[in-house]
């Protein structure tokens, strides 16, 4: 299969889910005798395609026009570049860029999509996907039926790819502005700039829930323990609902879908919607002051008690031994 | 001005979920159904705009669907929807036929407005509205936590991994809601009586001139168990200890 990885990036190249996004394209690529494929849009990217080339192979559409990610746009520049080079296979992360665009790119492709992918296999020589589903409590199995396939995958479930030998090529290619959707303007923004790491690239995540009870004390607490373990914060919804934590923060079903080697649940109860989108994580650690809380269930270490007086003791003990 | 809001039957999300024997699906007998909670908030969302604005003359909600479909239009209504249309479908659907039903539902309806909601909380695609806005050539604003009317178009407010974004888009649109955009309504027992009232308008697919061929076609289910240690620790010292030289994760 000839699979085209759609990139996203930052400042100074690809980000470390893309990279999940080429460990499945290398995967499939060598399961089917393929090839692979990076697409990178933006506009002044020539550092980042230098980065990403040394994954895969790069394709550049570089253009004033397309300097925020528009979904409109984005998936013209998209659609064309998968047909014109005849692509069979389209991966991104599951991250909110590609949830926006690539289902619209499958709408101009004639919709064989599965979203949030964590694994993949073949029957009958048939590629299929699994994706999860009911917050997590099933996992599906499906096939996709039309040509390209579109996906995205979970990054946790395909771990980051890493640079191959030898650089590979960089080719431009060419935007016409005449043919791209003007429908939609980028007007801003607003991204809250924060000394922690991603949520969803962290190797350690602290998360707190409705057992903190303000901004200062999430900020004492949870993220007073964070900065302890060099790890990200993160919250459930019930933070961010009461204003306590920015959305960005929100781990589940709904927010951001998690994995890392080590999660700390601080006052959280262990909702199915919250437990969606990080039970995955390597070792669960939960502190509830109730015994009968359902996150004691997906935890590996539980203790019960109060994260008011635990949290202020742990960060502490870690002073002492780190 | 009219406001389309498309709406998807999904379990009820307090509810465990269990999976047939043979894989072919999940266990529906007694499973009660809710409207999909994004679905509330698009509707919620029409609902203030047309109460804010003078020109929007009608919010119609739209499920494409099987006769099951009916109690959750019925709940759309007595939030205050003005109108329902049931788009009756027996066959099993992926966010592609959806797409494809309601764009050619659009063409017909003519709205303004599609406001739905960003994801289904059973099958977590995501794809829908997407998908709808590309085969109507229309712009898109997804994951919207915040719609404006301004000068003829809209400025919605996307939440995104990066933070929010703001853009603008002409209209027609498709807007989908996420979880912010605002807190639902409930629907009142007396507005749960007069809803009952309401004819639902019934429109068959293929009426539509619409061919349901799946892309996404669904092979098995199976449950997931859980693997976990769920070791009690008695004490912080000891939550440590496993940490550091069990897990070796510290
Ligand atoms: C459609 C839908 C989507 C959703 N999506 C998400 C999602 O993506 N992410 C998400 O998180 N939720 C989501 N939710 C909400 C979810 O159902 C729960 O309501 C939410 O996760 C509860 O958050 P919580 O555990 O912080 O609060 P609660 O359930 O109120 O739990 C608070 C916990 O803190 C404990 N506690 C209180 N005080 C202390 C203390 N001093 N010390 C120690 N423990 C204490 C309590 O014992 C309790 O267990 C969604 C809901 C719906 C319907
Ligand atoms: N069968 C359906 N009938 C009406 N609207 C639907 C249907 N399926 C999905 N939608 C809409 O599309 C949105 C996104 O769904 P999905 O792409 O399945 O996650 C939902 O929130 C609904 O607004």
């Amino acid at each position: 299969m000839r699979v085209l990885i759609l990139c996203e990036h930052e400042s100074h190249g690809i980000r470390l889910c893309s990279r999940s996004a080429v460990a499945f394209a290398n995967l499939v690529a060598e399961q089917t005798r393929g090839s692979v494929e990076c697409l990178l849009l933006g506009h002044s990217v020539a550092a980042v395609a230098q980065d990403a080339a040394a994954y895969a192979p790069v394709l550049v559409a570089d253009h004033p026009a397309l300097a925020n990610p528009l979904a409109d746009r984005y998936a013209k520049v998209i659609s064309d570049v998968v047909k014109q080079r005849g692509c069979d296979l389209v991966v991104a992360a599951a991250t909110t860029f590609a949830k926006d665009i690539l289902p619209r790119a499958a709408g101009l492709l004639g919709g064989a999509m599965a979203s949030e992918v964590i694994g993949h296999e073949f029957r009958d020589g048939q590629l299929c996907f699994r994706r999860p589903l009911f917050a997590g409590a099933v996992v599906a199995t499906v096939a996709l039926h039309g040509r390209p396939k579109l996906v995205t995958i979970r990054p946790s479930a395909y771990p980051a790819a890493g640079v191959r030998a030898g650089h590979g090529d960089i080719t431009a290619v060419a935007v016409d502005e005449g043919i791209l959707p003007k429908k939609t303007e980028f007007e801003a923004l607003q991204s809250k700039l924060s000394n922690r790491p991603d949520v969803t690239e962290a190797r350690i995540v602290v998360s707190g829930g409705r057992g903190i009870k303000s901004s200062e004390d999430f900020e004492r607490l949870v993220g007073g323990l964070a900065d302890k373990l060099h790890a990200a914060t993160g919250s459930s919804r019930a933070l961010v609902d009461a204003g306590i934590t920015p959305n960005a923060f929100q781990v589940g079903q709904t927010g951001k879908v998690v994995a890392p080697e080590l999660y700390i649940a601080l006052g959280i109860s262990g909702a199915v919607q919250h437990l969606a989108g990080m039970k995955n994580s390597k070792t669960i650690v939960a502190i509830n002051s109730d015994p009968e809380a359902p996150i004691f269930e997906v935890a590996d270490y539980g203790l019960v008690g109060d994260v008011y007086e635990l949290v202020p003791q742990m960060i502490a003990k870690l002073d002492g031994a780190l | 001005m009219k406001i389309l809001v498309p709406i998807k039957r999904v379990p009820d999300t307090d509810q465990k979920i269990q999976v047939k024997p043979d894989g072919s699906g999940i266990v529906t007998d007694g499973l009660p159904f809710v409207i999909n909670p994004f679905d509330a908030i698009a509707v919620e969302e029409a609902l203030r705009i047309r109460e804010k604005s003078t020109d929007v003359a009608e919010v119609l909600a739209v499920s494409v669907g099987t006769e099951a479909c009916e109690p959750q239009l019925r709940t759309a209504l007595a939030m205050g929807a003005d109108n329902a249309t049931l788009i009756h479908c027996d066959a099993p659907l992926d966010p592609w036929n959806v797409a494809c039903v309601l764009r050619a539902y659009a063409g017909r309806y003519q709205p303004e407005l599609i406001l739905m909601g960003k994801q289904g909380v059973d099958d977590d695609f995501s794809q829908t509205g997407q998908m709808l806005a590309a085969l109507l050539d229309w712009p898109q604003a997804t994951f919207a936590s915040k719609i404006e009317f301004l000068g003829g178009g809209l400025r919605v407010t996307r939440e995104t991994d990066a933070g929010l974004e703001i853009v603008r888009v002409s209209l027609p649109a498709v807007v989908t809601a996420d979880l912010r955009l605002n807190e639902p309504r409930y629907a009142s027992l007396t507005s749960m009586m007069k809803a009952r009232k309401k004819t639902i308008e019934r429109i068959p697919t293929a009426q539509l001139g619409v061919v349901i061929e799946p892309r996404l076609q669904l092979l098995g289910l199976e449950a997931v168990p859980s693997r976990r240690k769920s070791v009690r620790v008695g004490s912080l010292d000891e939550l440590l200890v496993k940490l550091r030289d069990e897990e070796k994760v510290l």
